[in-house]
């Protein structure tokens, strides 16, 4: 890679004196690197440490332990540099309640030392971009959720930064608001090239936009791929089938069928239910060995009632990291049928 | 709602390189953005300003006439003894309210998008402070005009070196109550419990209301520590044209000292806001 980094950094790390005077690790050894141009997010449940790191890179917090270099210049000792560079959409709102979004928008123009008339420019063509055209005159209290998240991307826009955090920029709202703000991002980032790093719980989220999935836990990364990658080593894929036969015969069949088909190394599991036996399989790149298995099992004379291919989720990998689920709804539980054995997971590369 | 985006050039300094990056702009030039900023919403909304003024006008209304009754006073002798009180207590309860505000943008996350803009901390401070002198004298010339139809008789120059010595004032009040805010943030009770708790003994202790000459020995002395008798003393004599009477350096004096102190706790304070 002959680009530096944009974002550097080495052990960073974090304690704050929690409750009873203990210490509580809120990051602890934070390393990575990221590429300008890219897209990273932040994976974790609440609590992780995602803010956290976030606040030290933003130079919001100071960190320590360790270092860190954003747009090249270091973030507890230049941390004005850095915030010449960087443009920040944190957690919560960032207009005042009683400020109109216009003058919001201009104030956040001088404050980055913009110009007059630079500031201007910005603020008409983000209002223009971001839809904000019949709200510029209202008080930012008087707007709903939704639109108050565009005004936050907008005051995070107006620096014009190489390099955009944005901290759960989604959470709360309404699946439309989500696909719009989500809209506006990707639409930044081809037209701009600014580089993303952001947090977020949504696993989807994570997984349709980011090019890199950094998975944090206590404070700690610990996957750090592209999603689809941190699902296929981590995950896989998992076919389940419901086969005319008892559990052993169905079982060898299904393995019999597999090494026909070119997949090694497969541990079927299988629970019989009244006539039929259900056949649980993992694999990677199922789409291309389904066919071929359910090929194989016709060539050798059984019935195969029900194939199906499940993919599996970030939440998965985090289970499978963990042993904890991501969803806080149903913890401990993952999406659907028993986790794959990671010996079982059958590689055709 | 939204639309898509309409496809148009950047804004700005990004990749390409545009016109103008965005830079630190120095701590002057932060100042004013700042003050510019908390102006603004004051400036789309006047009428807020009188309508805070209800409870001085009330003073004015019930209290100066009560005054006037109890010393046998004409109204008009009475109010500029006491209309001069009022305009302080403008400047205490105005200033002193006034970091509620700050406290409000700490915990949305206003405060938070302002910590990572390319701003001087001391700006954010010094710019928040000194917008309060804005709303005080503009208050205080409302107050002084509705005095004036009961006789109320002020003299000019006697009140605009007042005004300003107020300004000064409130500069140091209003800063010392962002510093209570940012102290407060993450229990904002304390923020209410701790402003009202100094309030009302500063009020009392200041000779704004009766005059304390007819109180206690120990309550005039308890007054001396009190900044706000300086201020009140000061105001009484210039906005009675009386510029030599040597209350009017101590008041002065009071309103650096307090300017100075406000200023320097609450940068301290700001630097340490997150």
């Amino acid at each position: 890679m002959s680009t530096p980094p944009i974002i550097s950094a080495r052990g960073l790390s974090k304690s704050f004196r929690g409750p009873g005077g203990r210490t509580v690790e809120a990051v602890s050894d934070l390393t990575m690197d990221v590429a300008p141009g890219t897209l990273t997010a932040f994976l974790g449940p609440n609590g992780a440490g995602k803010s956290t790191s976030l606040r030290m890179l933003t130079t919001l917090l100071r960190p320590t332990g360790g270092s860190a270099s954003v747009c090249g210049f270091d973030v507890a000792r230049q941390p004005a540099e850095v915030r010449a560079r960087i443009g920040y959409i944190g957690q919560k709102n960032g207009a005042g309640q009683y400020q109109r979004v216009r003058d919001e928008l201009l104030s956040q123009g001088a404050l980055y030392g913009l110009g007059r008339a630079e500031t201007r420019r910005r603020v008409d063509e983000l209002v223009e971009a971001l839809g904000l055209g019949e709200l510029v005159r209202r008080p930012t209290m008087k707007l709903s959720g939704g639109q108050r998240r565009r005004v936050d991307i907008a005051l995070g826009l107006i620096p014009g930064p190489r390099l955009l955090f944005l901290d759960e920029p989604t959470t709360g709202l309404d699946p439309q608001s989500r696909a719009h703000l989500w809209e506006h991002i990707l639409g930044l980032r081809r037209r701009y090239g600014t580089t993303l790093f952001l947090t977020t719980h949504y696993l989807d989220e994570a997984d349709q936009f980011a090019e890199r999935v950094m998975v944090v836990d206590r404070g700690r990364i610990i996957a750090d791929d592209t999603a689809s990658r941190l699902k296929s080593d981590l995950a896989g894929d998992r076919i389940t089938l419901t086969v005319d036969a008892g559990p052993a015969a169905a079982v060898a069949a299904v393995r019999g069928a597999a090494d026909a088909a070119g997949v090694t190394g497969t541990a079927p599991e299988a629970d019989r239910t009244g006539e039929v036996t259900r056949v649980v399989v993992a694999v990677d790149h199922g789409e291309r060995v389904l066919p071929a298995l359910l090929r194989a099992l016709e060539r050798g004379g059984h019935t195969v009632r029900t194939a199906e291919l499940t993919r599996p989720t970030l939440d998965d990998v985090f289970l499978r990291l963990t042993g904890r689920s991501l969803r806080e709804e149903e913890p401990g539980v993952p999406g659907t049928g028993p986790a794959p054995e990671a010996t079982s997971v059958g590689v055709p590369r | 709602m939204t639309t898509a985006p309409t496809t148009r050039e950047s804004p700005g300094g990004t990749p390409g390189g545009g016109p103008a990056q965005a830079r630190p702009a120095g701590v002057l030039h932060d100042c004013v953005s700042v003050f510019v900023r908390e102006l603004r919403p004051v400036l789309r909304d006047p009428f807020s300003l009188v309508f805070s003024l209800m409870q001085p006008l009330m003073f004015l209304a019930f209290f100066g006439p009560l005054l006037g009754g109890m010393t046998g006073l004409p109204i008009d002798r009475a109010f500029q003894w006491f209309v001069p009180g009022i305009v302080v207590m403008i400047a205490l309860f105005g200033t002193a309210m006034t970091g509620s505000n700050l406290l409000f943008e700490i915990q949305s996350g206003a405060h938070e998008r302002m910590l990572v803009a390319p701003v001087t901390r001391s700006a954010l401070m010094v710019g928040r402070a000194c917008k309060e002198m804005v709303p005080l004298v503009l208050q205080a010339l409302v107050i002084s005009g509705v005095a004036a139809f009961f006789g109320f008789r002020p003299s000019l120059p006697g009140m605009v070196v007042g005004l300003v010595v107020l300004a000064v004032f409130g500069v140091g009040l209003g800063a010392l109550s962002y510093a209570l805010a940012i102290v407060s943030r993450n229990r904002d009770w304390m923020f209410w419990t701790v402003q009202q708790g100094l309030l009302f003994p500063l009020m009392l202790l200041s000779g704004m209301l009766l005059p304390l000459e007819a109180g206690p020995g120990w309550m005039q002395v308890l007054s001396r520590f009190n900044p706000l008798t300086y201020m009140v003393d000061a105001e009484r004599a210039l906005f009675n044209g009386q510029f030599g009477d040597p209350s009017v350096a101590a008041g002065a004096v009071a309103a650096v000292v307090v300017a100075a102190l406000g200023l320097t706790v609450g940068i301290r304070a700001m630097r340490n806001s997150i």
